[in-house]
């Protein structure tokens, strides 16, 4: 399909607004009178609170209002269940346990907030903050996984009988039927980490009640306003007409910031209709650490059954899943990870068993990746180890496993985080990856270029790794187009906005329909006020179902446009095009009218609008996916290793991507090139160090390593293929967290092939120099649960 | 708290302010000067969201207190750009697709900015060496260390 906007490198609206430092944040909002927020934070991980004394706290000068859980009365109430448990999944065991705006008789996690306390000045509310004194008496910590499952752990909650938090059982075929018809089992134990995301901009809330207009106004640094909208109406006896949300320039969301409900998004609107004065709370970058949400903790027990020529007949994986202290966001990490560890595999026999964990840890909800980067590390691994089983090439393997193009739409027949059935809805992997294979010269790496680095001395590894991302996933999102007289379009959606590029990816998909300059269309995101309908930006959805819905929008206005100038140019619909911000008469140029002129004709003084029409160029319309747009991608590396620091040099680094219709060059490899150093960060560098007491040790950014300047690779090459999704009419599917997704099993994999000499197993993730040089020193054969047979 | 008369020049504009002892210079320019483009990741020197220049040199304008910058000259993201048209550093960023969140991008700007004027032509491991203060979640950097070596270019 041929566009003159959708597909071009074009520059974002948004950027001179943001290069000037004339965007708004939510920590930019500074209304008079405002009173502003510090938390007194519980200091262990596990205890029973046995006194609160707030007294000097509240005689300190500046400070107006100190608030206990005991304090808000029959007004303290836990947070709302956001995600239930799949519906569709017989068997499914969920118990949900909420966070609360302040800890009430116990704390369950380190850096749970306690006290409010509210000031004339941030410094002020600080200084008080330090004269609040809570008695505590600590209780046994649950901090790893697997003990936290056994007989004698103490319990996170206690009104249940073990820490389970949820338990699902998913699976295709039979994988005991596979496993006897095996000549290959392989089993292996996996851990993995928790990291954090890190957005560069930490949360914060400023709430606004307006007495005299019964009006409350909340700056949020939120990912989805309207549920936030929708929830603080409930909480607060309001209307939701009452409440306006406006989630402004984020500094990066990375998924902490969807629809969470945090207790300081409860409770700042709260304090600011009990105190009639605006307040506002900014979270510093300690806080982040411990009261934003993190994940990625899951311990997996996985066995693969193969043929002898390399056939993977079923996969059986037994995880257990971290969730924090809580699990407010129900089971859309575990599902994302169920519906990627078989990968983009054709394999027909699943057994896949889910129990999710409460330990005293930080709640757990995505991050970009959400589950899913597990998925894809397990089935790599496997697949790794199965090809060094079988002496086969691991590309090879890989490529033999590829479900086939034929066989779209696929059935993986497991329910995903949308509770649907995962269908995989286009896709063709093979040319992906022999573009992948032939951009970083795989072949020649392996045949000429590594023998001679290895003789040199140098420790140099290739990683190739092929996966999905689900993307795209409902309910739905709307839009809302109008034409002004001046020729300008406004676009207003409800989703949020974190640097994705909406403002001019959505452009875009408005001028290629209503011919208008991609810099004359103006967006509105994430503003209750301007669009009340919708859920928000997450999982990859914001091009797919808003961009969707901005395309029907789009079109709707277009043929409100043509049956107008129809009309007034006296020229069948059909003969007139839309260029320039001008309709004109195809064969006849000079015979035009502008799109502005057009918007005030719809708009008349005099006469009347027709029965059955409407006023003005506009249209409010909306998409609801009955199932997600799956992306297929590879990821491709050369890396070396310095065996003296454990250092690693990324020599090349390769991403090619089928995400379908491309809305803009420029934005896409740039999501890519930001996911590629997350995953990097995630590989490496970045683990959530929690001691034995629920202590996170690494909790300033002196301490957790995220990738800076000097660790990115010089450069990431990014390829294109497209197979256009069936399931929209754009044709495109999700890449938000696609740059994300696989580089820890590629990296992994990589750096086992430069270290082939010492028959490296690694079976955890993150890694980090320190780690490396620890598994080198230990070196011992691992042979756990091999099994080979016939 | 003591409070002290300071007097410097921001963005070129003589400015006289009182400020308390404890006041930081990031704290100073957001919060009484309505300078909100210089941005607080950490309030703690390490992600170099509040990079100022001060005297031609890029400082944590979280780990600076403003009675410290009595008498300097101060240039923030606000001051770069010319009365509407974008310095070539911001210019190169945005033709490289160097913006994603933004909320990075003012300390960027200000840190690569002061490289440019030490080192009109830096390498791109000097640019590395010159941005490594500052972390960038969305963006990955290589963008960005294009932009400033296209940056280079135009000035």
């Amino acid at each position: 399909m041929t566009y003159k906007f959708i597909g071009k490198r074009i520059k974002r609206n948004e950027d001179p607004r943001l290069l000037t430092g004339q965007a708004l944040f939510v920590d930019d909002v500074d209304i008079p009178g405002m009173l502003h927020v510090a938390f007194v934070r519980s200091d262990y991980a596990h205890a029973r609170i046995l006194n609160i004394e707030t007294e000097a706290a509240r005689q300190h000068p500046g400070v107006v209002a100190v608030y206990t859980a005991e304090d808000m009365g029959d007004e303290w109430a836990p947070g709302p269940p956001l995600v239930s448990p799949p519906p569709t999944l017989a068997g499914v065991i969920f118990n949900s346990r909420r966070q609360s705006p302040l800890a009430k008789g116990k704390v369950y996690h380190a850096g749970e907030a306690i006290v409010a306390i509210v000031a004339e000045s941030r410094y002020i509310a600080e200084d008080a903050a330090d004269e609040v004194r809570v008695d505590y008496e600590p209780l046994p910590v649950v901090v790893d996984l697997e003990k936290a499952m056994g007989p004698d752990s103490p319990r996170v909650h206690d009104d249940l009988d073990t820490n389970l938090a949820a338990h699902m059982f998913q699976k295709k075929g039979d994988y005991e039927v596979a496993r006897a018809q095996a000549d290959l089992i392989i089993k292996k134990k996996f851990f993995l980490d928790r990291g954090a995301a890190v957005a560069m901009e930490n949360r914060g809330v400023v709430a606004h009640w307006d007495e005299k207009s019964q009006q409350m106004t909340i700056w949020d640094t939120t990912q989805a306003p309207i549920p936030i909208r929708n929830g603080t109406a409930a909480r607060l006896g309001l209307s939701q007409k009452q409440v306006r949300v406006i989630a402004p320039f984020l500094g990066g969301g990375f998924g902490p910031k969807a629809m969470m409900f945090y207790p300081e998004e409860m409770l700042i609107p709260w304090l600011s209709m009990k105190l009639c004065r605006p307040i506002k709370w900014i979270e510093d970058r300690r806080e982040n650490f411990y009261a934003t949400t993190s994940e990625r903790q899951q311990v997996h027990e996985v066995e693969i059954a193969l043929t002898n020529d390399g056939r993977v007949l079923g996969l059986k994986d037994d995880f257990l899943h971290d969730t924090g202290a809580f699990d407010p966001y129900g089971l859309t990490i575990p599902l994302n990870t169920q519906c990627h560890v078989t990968g983009p595999y054709d394999i027909q026999n699943i057994a896949s068993n889910c129990t999710a964990v409460f330990t005293n840890k930080p709640i757990v909800t995505p991050v970009r990746g959400a589950g899913r980067p597990q998925g894809v590390f397990i089935i790599e691994r496997m697949m790794d180890f199965a090809a060094r089983e079988l002496g086969m090439e691991p590309l090879e393997l890989r490529v033999k496993n590829l479900i086939p193009p034929e066989a779209f739409p696929y059935d993986k027949e497991i329910i995903d985080q949308a509770f649907a059935k995962l269908i995989l809805d286009s896709g063709n992997y093979l040319p992906v990856v022999e573009k992948a294979r032939e951009m970083i010269g795989y072949d020649q790496f392996i045949k000429e270029e590594q023998p001679r680095l290895r003789a040199e001395g140098k420790f140099v590894g290739i990683g190739i790794t092929p996966f999905i991302e689900t993307t795209g996933v409902g309910p739905y999102e709307g839009v809302r187009i109008q034409i002004e007289p001046s020729g300008k379009v406004n676009v207003a959606t409800g989703i949020g906005t974190q640097g994705q590029g909406h403002f001019t990816s959505f452009a875009q998909i408005v001028s290629e329909q209503l011919g208008v300059a991609v810099s004359d269309v103006s967006l509105v995101s994430g503003d209750t006020a301007e669009f009340h309908w919708g859920t928000g930006t997450f999982a990859s959805r914001g091009a797919v179902v808003a961009g969707s819905a901005t395309l029907a929008a789009a079109t709707s206005v277009r043929t409100k446009v043509l049956k107008l100038a129809s009309k007034v140019l006296e020229t069948p619909e059909e003969e007139l095009e839309l260029e320039d911000g001008v309709v004109r008469v195809a064969d006849l140029p000079h015979r035009s009218i502008s799109l502005g002129e057009l918007a005030a004709l719809a708009n008349p003084l005099r006469g009347a609008v027709e029965p059955g029409t409407e006023p003005g160029l506009e249209a409010t319309d909306y998409f609801g996916p009955a199932y997600g747009a799956t992306s297929f991608g590879v990821h491709a590396m050369i890396i070396e290793v310095d065996p003296e620091t454990m250092m690693i040099e990324f020599k090349r680094y390769i991403t090619v991507e089928d995400c379908g219709t491309v809305l803009n060059p420029l934005i896409l490899e740039g999501q890519i090139h930001g996911g590629v150093s997350m995953g990097i960060g995630n590989s490496y560098y970045e683990k959530m160090h929690w001691d034995e007491n629920g202590q996170l040790l690494n909790a300033s950014l002196a301490d957790y390593l995220i990738v800076t300047a000097h660790e990115m690779p010089n450069r990431i090459e990014v390829g294109h293929l497209e197979t256009r999704s069936p399931f929209n009419k754009l044709g495109t599917k999700g890449v938000g967290e696609a740059g994300a997704i696989p580089v820890t099993a590629c990296f992994t994999q990589a750096l086992e092939n430069a270290l082939e000499e010492y028959h490296l197993e690694i079976l955890e993730s993150p890694l980090s120099p320190n780690r490396l040089y620890e598994l080198l020193r230990n070196l011992t054969m691992s042979t756990y649960g091999r099994e080979a047979r016939k | 708290m003591a409070y002290h008369k300071i007097t410097l020049t921001i963005n070129g504009e003589p400015e006289q302010v009182d400020v308390p002892s404890n006041m930081t210079l990031l704290k100073m320019l957001r919060e009484r000067l309505g300078k909100t483009g210089t941005k607080n990741g950490c309030a703690a020197g390490e992600c170099g969201a509040c990079t100022v220049m001060v005297n031609g040199e890029p400082v944590n304008s979280c780990m600076i207190l403003a009675v410290e910058c009595d008498g300097s000259e101060i240039v923030t993201v606000e001051g770069l750009s010319d009365h509407g048209s974008l310095a070539p550093i911001q210019e190169a960023i945005m033709e490289s697709g160097g913006v994603q969140c933004g909320f990075c991008t003012p300390g960027i700007l200000i840190a690569s900015q002061a490289l440019l004027n030490r080192n009109p032509n830096p390498s791109e491991a000097e640019i590395r060496e010159a941005l490594v203060g500052n972390l960038c979640r969305c963006t990955g950097y290589v963008r960005i260390i294009e932009a400033v070596q296209a940056a280079a270019q135009m000035v």
